[in-house]
C-alpha cells in the first residue's frame, strides 16, 4: 500500500497470469494428462430412473482380452451415514456420495453408475460394459415435487424419515423440514391492507461448465495414489475419496488441474473414487472421462423448487408479514439447497412478521449439487415477482417499494443473523439514477427490475508466500482457480509487498504442498484465500524488517517497511539508505536463510452481499420468443481487487441466469429419462443470444476485510430470474410464474390471455 | 448476559424467540442452554452456524461471547 492510503495494485486489470496459456491451449485441463501405460476406466449406467438391482453378472465381461479390472459396489465400503464434511455443505452425507458414485442395492435415477471396468482401450471397456448382465426390478419414477409428495407415491428410500418432523416413524419422500421466522406472522397479516399470495415454479437446470469432469488416478508402489482431476476443492476430493473407499487421507494425494468451470458443480465426486478404486486393483494408471451427456445424466443440478410466497403490506407499501413454504427437488438423494432459499427468500427485506418453511424433496433425478448462490435463485423467482405486483397494484415504483422495505444495518434477518453495514439500498439507489432505468422502450418491450441476496463465506484458507533471490515472490495457495483468483491472489501479495504484480506467480498448490484449504466456492477466495495471502505476504514483511536491522546492526523497531522498501524510522538515529525486497532477498543467504511467509486463516462469512438488476426484453407475440435487448446489474463488491474478474461474475451469473429464466430445463420422458441431454437440445444462452451486460460495481466497503472485499461470484445469479419475469411480465402484460419462460409456453399465455 | 435468537426447531422448548443466557464461549453456550432446556442440541442438530452480533461463523464452538453479545444459531451456509 502506497503511504497515502491509495491502493497501488488493488482495483487495478493487470492481465492474468495464466491467461495467455489458456487463450493458447497450452493448458492443462482435467482431460489432458496420459500415461504410457494406462487404462480407460469407464461406467455402466442404468436405463432405468428407479429399479432394484437383483443381480450383477460381470463374469463375461472379465473374460476379455484387455479387460483388466471390474467394479461394483460390493468392491467398495458399505458405509454408514456420516456427515460429509468439507464440500457444499447442503447436508451431504458419506453414504449418500458412496451410492451417488456407484449404486448398491438400488438406482434413483436413469444414468446411475452400477458398475465400472478397467480396459487398455476406450472399444474394449465399452464391450466390456455391453458384456456385464444386470438384473433390474424396475420401479415407477418419481419425477416431481407433487409426484414426490403424493400418498401413493413410490418411496426411494424406505429408511427415509423427514428430520425436523415429530412423529418421524413413516417413510416418506421429504428428508428434511426447516423453519425460520420471527415476530407474529397472524398479527402481521392482520395488520396488513393489501395481501398478495402467489405459488412460483423453477425446472431443474445444469450449471453447464463446458469442462466435463475427468481424472487420472496412478497408485505407486507404498500405495499411494495421485489423482489429477478437475475441482472446486482438491482437499475436498481427498477427504471424501478417503471416506468413500475407506482410505487414510496420507494414501491420497490431489492435484488440481485448471478448470473449465464450475459454479458449484465441482464441488462433490462422481468418478474420482471410482478411478481411484481401478487404480489401487490394477496397479496402473487409469483415466475416466465424462461425455457431456455424462455430465446431464449423472451429475448434478440445480433443482426444480415449487415456491408459495405470501406477502402483505400496507397501502403505503410498507411490508408488515411475509410468509413462504417451499418445496425443493433433491434428487435421488437427500440435500437439496433447501434451507438456504428459506434463509434468503426475504432476507433483503425489514419485515417485522415473517414465517418460512422448506421441504429438502427426493426425486428420481440427478442429486442435485450446488449451483452458484444455491437455493436463492429460486426463491428469489418468486418473492421478487410478488414486490413487482405489488408494486404495480399500490402505484408505487418497484425500486422505491424496494428501497423503503430495504434490509439496512441493524436489521434482523428472518434466519437470525443482524446485518451489519451492507449496501443494498446502494444498489437500489444505483439503479434508479441509472440512465438504463429511464431509458424509452418500443413496442413490444418491457423492463424488468429484482434484487438479489446472498450470504457470502468465509472457511478455511491457507497461504505461502515465497520470496526469490531477485526478489520476486511465488504464492501458493491450494484453491483451483476458476473465476481468476490467480490475478486476485497476486494482486494482494503485489500490494503488501510493494514489487511489480507481475514479479509475483501465482501457484495452485496439490494437496501435499499447499496447506489445507476449503473448496473453492461460497464467494470465498478473493476474500478468505485472499485475507491468507496478505497475512503471509506481512509474514515476508516481517521477516525482511528483521533481515535489514541484521544487515544495519539495528534493532528491528527502528526499521519500518513501505513501498516495497525497509527504512529507518524517522529519528531513530539510524542513517542507512533504504533497502528494496530485491536486495534484501538477494542478501537472504547471509543474513539467516530463505525468506517465506506463510498464514492460516478461518474467518467468519464475508457478510452479505446484494446485486440490484435491470433487462429489457423485446417479445414477439406471433411466437411467444423473448430476447434480451438490454441488461445492467449493479452490485455491491465491497472491493473489487481486479475489476475485469468481478465484471466478468457479474455479467456471468447475468448470463446464466437469463438462461434458466428463458430456455434451460431439464425434460424427462414418463419413464424418467433425460431428452435433451446435449447443448443442442439444452439450450443456454451464448454470446450471440445476448447484449453486452452492463455492470456497475459499488464499493461499500467491508470491516472484515483488509481492503473492504465480500464475495462476488454468486449473488449475480439470484436476481435475474425475476428480473427476466418482471421485464415480461411489462412487455405482455402476462404474469409467468413458472419457468421457464420458453416461446411455447409464453405463446401459449399470451393465446389463453387473448 | 447474552442474548440468544433461538431457532424455530427449538422455540417449543423454549416457548420464546428470545432467552438470555450466560456463557463464554458457543460450546459452553450450547451446553448451558441444552441443560436449561433439555433436547435443545438434538433438536439444533450437529451441523450449524452462529452468528454473534452479526458475523457468522462457519466453525464456531470456541469462539467468545461477550456479555451483550447477540447469539444467533443458523444452518451451515457454504455456497457454490
Amino acid at each position: 500500500m502506497t503511504t497515502n492510503g491509495k491502493y497501488k495494485w488493488v482495483g487495478t486489470r493487470p492481465i492474468r497470469h495464466d491467461g495467455v496459456d489458456k487463450v493458447i491451449g497450452k493448458a492443462n485441463y482435467g482431460a489432458d494428462l496420459s500415461f504410457p501405460d494406462m487404462l480407460w476406466g469407464k461406467l455402466l449406467r442404468s436405463p432405468h430412473a428407479h429399479a432394484n438391482i437383483k443381480r450383477i453378472d460381470v463374469s463375461k465381461a472379465l473374460k476379455i482380452d484387455g479387460v483388466k479390472a471390474v467394479l461394483t459396489a460390493k468392491d467398495l465400503p458399505d458405509l454408514a451415514s456420516q456427515a460429509a464434511e468439507g464440500g457444499e455443505g447442503h447436508g451431504g452425507d458419506f453414504r449418500d456420495i458412496s451410492l451417488n458414485c456407484m449404486a448398491r442395492d438400488k438406482v434413483v435415477y436413469h444414468g446411475h453408475a452400477v458398475a465400472a471396468v478397467a480396459a487398455t482401450s476406450q472399444d474394449i471397456a465399452d464391450l466390456a460394459l455391453a458384456a456385464i448382465e444386470v438384473e433390474y426390478e424396475v420401479l415407477k419414477p418419481v419425477l416431481s415435487i407433487d409426484a414426490a409428495l403424493a400418498k401413493d407415491a413410490p418411496i426411494l428410500h424406505p429408511g427415509l424419515r423427514t428430520k425436523g418432523v415429530k412423529p418421524d416413524s413413516v417413510p416418506t419422500n421429504v428428508a428434511s423440514r426447516v423453519q425460520f421466522g420471527k415476530g407474529d406472522i397472524a398479527k402481521g397479516f392482520s395488520e396488513a391492507e393489501y395481501v398478495i399470495e402467489r405459488t412460483y415454479r423453477t425446472q431443474t437446470v445444469h450449471q453447464g461448465y463446458i469442462e466435463p469432469h475427468a481424472v487420472v488416478a496412478r497408485t505407486n508402489a507404498d500405495g499411494q495414489s495421485i489423482v489429477w482431476c478437475c475441482t472446486q476443492g482438491a482437499f475436498m476430493v481427498r477427504s471424501y475419496c478417503a471416506a468413500v473407499l475407506g482410505l487414510d487421507v496420507g494414501q491420497l494425494k490431489v492435484i488440481p488441474s485448471e478448470i473449465g468451470g464450475g459454479f458449484g458443480g465441482k464441488t462433490t465426486v462422481y468418478t474420482e473414487p471410482i478411478a481411484i478404486a481401478l487404480s489401487r486393483k490394477t496397479g496402473r494408471p487409469v483415466k475416466m472421462v465424462m461425455s457431456r451427456e455424462d455430465v446431464f445424466r449423472a451429475t448434478g443440478p440445480a433443482g426444480a423448487a415449487t415456491v408459495e410466497i405470501k406477502l402483505g403490506a400496507k397501502k403505503d407499501g410498507t411490508l408488515v408479514a411475509a410468509q413462504s413454504r417451499m418445496w425443493f427437488e433433491a434428487g435421488g438423494f437427500p440435500g437439496s439447497p433447501v434451507g438456504a432459499g428459506a434463509m434468503t427468500v426475504f432476507a433483503a427485506y425489514d419485515i417485522p412478521h415473517s414465517a418460512i418453511e422448506g421441504f429438502d424433496v427426493v426425486t428420481t433425478k440427478p442429486k442435485t449439487a450446488a449451483y452458484r448462490a444455491p437455493g436463492a435463485p429460486q426463491a428469489a423467482f418468486g418473492m421478487e415477482q410478488a414486490l413487482d405486483e405489488l408494486a404495480a397494484e399500490l402505484r408505487i415504483d418497484p425500486i422505491d417499494l424496494r428501497i423503503k422495505n430495504a434490509a439496512k444495518e441493524g436489521v434482523q434477518a428472518p434466519y437470525g443473523a443482524k446485518f451489519s453495514r451492507v449496501g443494498f439500498v446502494d444498489t437500489l439507489e444505483a439503479a434508479k439514477k441509472h440512465p438504463h432505468y429511464r431509458a424509452p422502450l418500443g413496442p413490444n418491450q418491457g423492463r424488468g427490475i429484482a434484487s438479489g441476496f446472498w450470504f457470502n463465506v468465509g472457511m478455511q484458507s491457507s497461504a505461502e508466500v515465497h520470496l526469490a533471490e531477485d526478489g520476486a515472490a511465488t504464492v501458493i495457495t491450494g484453491n483451483p482457480d476458476i473465476g481468476g483468483s490467480r490475478a486476485s491472489m497476486a494482486i494482494c501479495a503485489a500490494e503488501e509487498l510493494g514489487i511489480d504484480v507481475a514479479k509475483v506467480r501465482p501457484i495452485v498448490g496439490d494437496t501435499d504442498t499447499a496447506g489445507y484449504c476449503d473448496l473453492t466456492g461460497g464467494s470465498r477466495v478473493t476474500y478468505a484465500t485472499g485475507m491468507a495471502v496478505i497475512e503471509a505476504s506481512r509474514d515476508v514483511i516481517r521477516q525482511l524488517r528483521e533481515r535489514a536491522a541484521k544487515m544495519w546492526g539495528c534493532d528491528v523497531a527502528l526499521v519500518e517497511f513501505s513501498e516495497g522498501r525497509c527504512q529507518p524510522v524517522k529519528g531513530s538515529g539510524v542513517e542507512n539508505d533504504p533497502l528494496t525486497v530485491a536486495q534484501i532477498a538477494a542478501a537472504a543467504g547471509k543474513t539467516g536463510g530463505p525468506i517465506n511467509g506463510r498464514a492460516q486463516v478461518n474467518p467468519p462469512a464475508a457478510g452479505p452481499g446484494f446485486a440490484t438488476h435491470l433487462c429489457d426484453v423485446q417479445v414477439d407475440p406471433d411466437t411467444g420468443r423473448v430476447d434480451v435487448i438490454r441488461y445492467t446489474t449493479i452490485q455491491d463488491a465491497g472491493k473489487a481487487v481486479h475489476p475485469s474478474y468481478v465484471e466478468g461474475q457479474m455479467q456471468g451469473g447475468a448470463s446464466q441466469g437469463i438462461g434458466w429464466a428463458l430456455n434451460e430445463e431439464y425434460v424427462f420422458d414418463k419413464h424418467g429419462v433425460m431428452e435433451n441431454a446435449g447443448f443442442l437440445d439444452y439450450r443456454m444462452p451464448v454470446a450471440s443470444d445476448l447484449p453486452m451486460i452492463d455492470t456497475v460495481v459499488l464499493e461499500i466497503a467491508n470491516p472484515l476485510h483488509p481492503y473492504g472485499v465480500r464475495g462476488v461470484g454468486e449473488v449475480p445469479i439470484v436476481p435475474p430470474l425475476a428480473t427476466v419475469a418482471n421485464a415480461v411480465k411489462n412487455a405482455t402484460g402476462v404474469r409467468m410464474t413458472d419457468l421457464p419462460i420458453s416461446p411455447p409456453k409464453l405463446l401459449a399465455a399470451l393465446q389463453a390471455r387473448s | 448476559m447474552a442474548v440468544v435468537i433461538v431457532p424455530n426447531a427449538c422455540r417449543g422448548l423454549t416457548g420464546s424467540e428470545r432467552v438470555t443466557q450466560a456463557a463464554v464461549n458457543v460450546a459452553g453456550l450450547l451446553r448451558a442452554l441444552d441443560a436449561r432446556y433439555p433436547g435443545f442440541a438434538e433438536a439444533l442438530g450437529p451441523r450449524f452456524a452462529v452468528s454473534i452480533d452479526g458475523v457468522i461463523h462457519g466453525n464456531a464452538d470456541y469462539e467468545r461471547i461477550e456479555d451483550d453479545a447477540e447469539v444467533a444459531f443458523l444452518p451451515p451456509i457454504a455456497g457454490g
